[in-house]
């Protein structure tokens, strides 16, 4: 490996990083699309700020371009607050334009500027290492390497800091009001967080790349754990890991490094879309279809309960009155015998005296709406389960 | 009040992502009654309403109406969903949102006419609405677009009227004004079902009630029913009816 | 070059002549179908369809090695289904929340689908070349054969349309409601659903994927603006996503031939911005003035109803009483007097005032008309 290569890698990996970060947050507090938002509309700052400081790397460009972003934010809360559209209109309307301008800018500057649509799209993380940060004529290591990780330290400091305070107004913004941590004020850093790490990363990655690195890796996260601090964490590592071997699968088929980290991500997604192992597809399908029978179960045995008469509690009753299907219903009849619930007499079903227990402490638990405390009683009353 | 059933609910169960908000129930709703569903929060009134009109799927029982099936009955069952359940802010007009209740009886692709505007027209009067007929649904008061959704049902002309929370968010003279319609609906030996909150009007309203919290607590007369023994039962915590019947 | 110089092209030109059509024809289908997405608070899935599109484009590229635009678009179709099945997949059956779904899918299925076209242009294949026009759109390489594609989809969505006309309104409108008059919601939504999808395909190739969606938004959104009815609400934004389309392609075309598409978006988000201030009825402007003449009104009216309390304790309504009482009142100007003895509520003899029958009246049934008058 070239010091070439492990520069692009390690650049590709700060980003990632930095924007696995405020991309958890905005994932947890349903705002993924602003952050699609803030990636395209923050292309006229970039632009223009070029024209002023003529340097892709500079501090002042990279302020001004955030600063786009924010105001991108407060547009889109301006509109949605006038009633016009509705939400999601004020996005979809905001953020095209100001990136048209953008596109436009660049195209008509084309010979000023040494932007081009393709960098806007893809970055140019495979020539980010020949722009070195120079000082007093000693190499420092590649530019974009320092801005990235100015803003990962950035990013690090103010959420070690915050951390109790955005996981508050994340999860319960009444009670982080009532607190006196103003969710306004989270609302804004998080913004402001969000619009400067995409502008340190649109230039390694491009526009609609960056948004990929942040939400992938956050969802894929939410879909294995429910701990906050764990979700950054594996947010961070998946990140990182889409960078690496998205680099080398970009270096085996020549093409773009950042198509290749989002192609990466997508694969890592998918699978962990179908095996994740309590949220995950399959998980799901499995868990439903068990909840399926076990409601199925308690309906029958509260119609059980419920019917003394002879011709309520005849096998073939199952059938015609609670309108099951033949097979459902006979599943359900031989769980119910299976765990001892019911006993069959000429059949005539009824209700064992576990049965019996079973049913009213079933019933007093949902009536009272605690529904998760019926997981532990069907631990103990079950042996067998569908 | 005839001898007829109107709905007939049996072995009822119903869940969300299996996870269920009614059970087992069983419920007879006589034809010409004017009946209140009551009970808390969550207790699947408004799951109730929409199984009977097949919104939602149980995963047990069967209902009918008038003895069929209401996949064959539509025509005989009006809807008056919660207010809430639409957005205001769609571009249409009193009138327009009238004119939705025809759309049932004309079937697919049939344009409403003459003889439905005028039907139309005739709800919105009766409902004290006639003069807003042009005006955006936006620019109507909560009891204004609750009269708006009773005229609606009022054009199905149907046999049955299901209601869902009508008398949430509207002012005092609305609520007088649609209880005396729904008055006026039962004498005419409609079938009137309300999901309704204020227990304290139940007996000057309606004749007829059901409690409901997730199980059918009871049904039957209001007089002979609605007291404090079936309220403890529903909503858990001692209850005493102030009101005198 | 002049308006009337591109005009007279565009009468000659033939090439020029068939784009404009193909553009007109596109931001009228989009303008109509958009307004649909709008309703159903959709906005956001057009943008996530349109970039699920490109890896349909870039592998029926691959695999097929033509340029031919109908076999890409029908890759287009293929892949921009596919993400929006998964979205619909993510949402129903895991706990990420629709936005997040959105936000993946776009930007997963667009980074694979530039990864395919960077692979591309490296191809020793001749061929290659174009494939970029999708990114941003290129209404100049619009042919006569995509122009009557365009008109096809047009007609048969204007048919759909106008056939399903009534049932698409109620669904729009209260889904459940239309459930229970027995109307099969699925099947319509499929149809609606499918008919958006279609649309932003084809729009692809003028408009690009990374703006198409503001094709569909910006002139449903304007339109909404104008009009208080679904049906005109349809006919302005048709207008509106046709005349950008036109002046969109005739500004790209003047001009060395820039993108079309972000072009054509800015002069639909012109015809928004102008709409959200201008118009008469919702335009911010007009609802400021408005709130200025409510908030003089009812300064007005608080004296008024003040007058009326105090002439109450009289058994002569008419009878007068002292100006002097009014000046602890906040409400009460010189000038809302003036204004109150202007509109014959009350006369003024010197330093006195006094209700007038009208007067009684309108302070009377200020309270109950507050309920419908003043919404």
């Amino acid at each position: 490996m070239s010091s070439v290569q492990i520069e692009i890698q390690l650049i590709a990996s700060l980003v990632a990083i930095a924007c696995a970060i405020p991309g958890t947050f905005l994932v947890l507090r349903k705002m993924a699309m602003i952050s699609d938002a803030i990636s395209h509309s923050i292309l006229p700052g970039i632009v223009i700020g070029f024209f002023l400081t003529e340097d892709l790397n500079s501090p002042w460009l990279i302020l001004l371009a955030a600063l786009t972003g924010i105001l991108t934010v407060i547009l889109v809360e301006f509109i949605q607050k006038t009633g016009l559209v509705k939400e999601d209109t004020a996005i979809g309307l905001v953020f095209p334009a100001l990136f048209s301008i953008g596109v436009i800018l660049i195209a008509k500057n084309a010979n000023d500027v040494h932007l081009d649509v393709d960098a806007v799209l893809l970055g140019e993380l495979a020539f980010a290492p020949f722009d070195r940060f120079l000082f007093n004529g000693i190499d420092l290591g590649p530019k974009s390497l320092w801005i990235i990780g100015t803003i990962l330290a950035i990013t690090l400091t103010l959420l070690i800091t915050f951390f109790k305070e955005l996981k508050l107004s994340t999860f319960d913004k009444s009670l982080a009001t009532t607190l006196g941590f103003s969710p306004v004020v989270m609302h804004y850093g998080l913004m402001s967080i969000a619009s400067v790490t995409t502008v340190g990363a649109f230039d390694a990655v491009g526009a609609i790349l960056v948004v990929a690195l942040m939400i992938a890796p956050s969802a894929i996260a939410y879909l294995l754990t429910n701990n906050l601090k764990k979700m950054i964490l594996i947010a961070c590592y998946f990140g990182v890991f889409s960078a690496i071997t998205g680099y080398w699968l970009a270096h085996i088929l020549d093409a773009s490094i950042s198509g290749a980290m989002t192609t990466v991500l997508g694969v890592l997604f998918l699978l962990v879309y179908l095996f994740a192992p309590n949220k995950g597809l399959i998980a799901v399908l499995y868990r439903q279809k068990r909840q399926k029978t076990e409601v199925y179960l308690l309906t029958f045995l509260l119609h059980l309960q419920n019917h003394k008469e002879e011709s309520e509690r005849h096998v073939q009753h199952l059938n015609e009155h609670i309108n099951w299907r033949t097979v459902e219903s006979k599943s359900i009849l031989s769980l119910a015998k299976e765990n001892n619930m019911i006993k069959i007499e000429n059949d005539i079903i009824s209700l064992t005296r576990k049965g019996k227990e079973f049913t009213t402490e079933a019933i007093n638990y949902i009536t009272t709406n605690k529904s998760t405390a019926i997981e532990d009683m069907k631990d103990r009353f079950f042996l067998f389960r569908g | 009040m005839s001898n007829r059933t109107a709905i007939t609910v049996d072995d009822l169960t119903v869940a969300y992502n299996y996870k269920p908000v009614l059970w087992d129930i069983d419920l007879v709703v006589p034809e010409g009654v004017l009946m209140a569903i009551v009970g808390p929060n969550g207790a699947g009134k408004s799951t109730l309403i929409k199984s009977i009109l097949g919104i939602i799927k149980p995963i047990a029982g069967s209902i009918t109406v008038f003895d069929k099936p209401y996949k064959k009955q539509y025509d005989l069952v009006a809807y008056v969903p919660q207010k809430g359940s639409v957005d205001w802010d769609f571009p249409t007009t009193a009138l327009d949102v009238v004119m939705m209740g025809t759309y049932g009886s004309l079937g697919w692709i049939k344009r409403p006419g003459k003889k439905q505007k005028k039907a139309a027209l005739e709800a919105l009067e009766k409902v004290g609405m006639l003069a807003f007929k042009s005006r955006q649904i936006s620019q109507l008061s909560g009891g204004q677009q609750q009269r708006i959704f009773l005229a609606r049902a009022l054009v199905q002309n149907a046999s049955i009227y299901l209601m869902d929370e009508p008398f949430q968010g509207v002012d005092a003279t609305t609520e007088k004004a649609i209880i005396n319609i729904l008055k006026e609906l039962r004498k005419s030996g409609k079938t009137v079902v309300v999901v309704h909150h204020d227990l304290q009007t139940v007996p000057e309203y309606f004749d007829w009630v059901t409690f409901l919290n997730v199980k059918k607590i009871a049904t039957g007369p209001v007089k002979d029913i609605f007291n404090d023994d079936n309220l403890t039962k529903t909503y858990g915590i001692n209850y005493k009816v102030s009101v005198q019947q | 070059m002049t308006i009337s110089e591109y005009i007279e092209l565009l009468f000659n030109d033939y090439t020029l002549r068939t784009i404009s059509i193909g553009t007109a024809v596109l931001g009228a289908l989009c303008g109509m179908l958009g307004s649909f997405a709008v309703l159903r608070k959709q906005s956001l899935l057009g943008d996530a369809i349109s970039h699920a599109a490109l890896p349909g484009i870039a592998i029926a590229f691959l695999i097929t090695g033509t340029k031919n635009s109908n076999t890409l678009l029908i890759g287009a179709l293929i892949s921009g289904l596919i993400g929006t099945f998964w979205i619909r997949g993510i949402v129903k059956k895991t706990h990420l929340k629709s936005d997040t779904a959105l936000g993946l899918i776009l930007s997963l299925f667009f980074g694979f689908g530039m990864l395919l076209l960077t692979f591309i242009q490296k191809m020793p294949n001749a061929n290659q070349a174009g494939l970029d026009k999708y990114l941003f759109g290129q209404a100049a390489t619009l042919v006569e054969n995509d122009v009557w594609l365009m008109c096809i989809i047009t007609g048969i969505s204007l048919l759909t349309i106008a056939l399903f006309w009534k049932e698409f309104k109620l669904l729009l409108f209260d889904a459940d409601y239309t459930k229970s008059l027995g109307f099969n919601t699925s099947f319509l939504e499929v149809l609606i659903t499918s008919l958006i999808v279609i649309s932003i395909v084809i729009g692809l190739q003028t408009v690009g994927v990374v703006l198409m969606s503001a094709m569909l938004l910006a002139p449903a959104a304007a339109a909404r603006q104008w009009t208080n009815s679904l049906s005109l609400m349809l006919v302005l934004a048709a207008i509106f996503g046709g005349f950008s389309g036109v002046l969109g392609t005739a500004i790209s075309a003047s001009s060395n031939n820039l993108s079309t598409g972000p072009i054509i978006v800015l002069v639909a988000a012109t015809f928004v911005l102008f709409s959200f201030i201008f118009s008469p009825g919702r335009g911010l402007l007009f609802r400021q003035i408005r709130f200025w003449k409510n908030r003089k009104d009812l300064e007005l009216y608080k004296t008024l109803a003040f007058m009326h309390t105090i002439a109450e304790t009289h058994e002569n309504i008419s009878h007068p009483h002292a100006v002097k009482i009014l000046n602890n009142f906040q409400g009460y100007t010189k000038k809302s007097l003036q204004k109150l003895e202007h509109l014959e509520y009350v006369t003024i003899k010197g330093a006195m005032w006094s209700l007038t029958e009208k007067g009684y009246q309108k302070a009377k049934n200020l309270y109950n008309q507050q309920d419908t008058v003043n919404e």
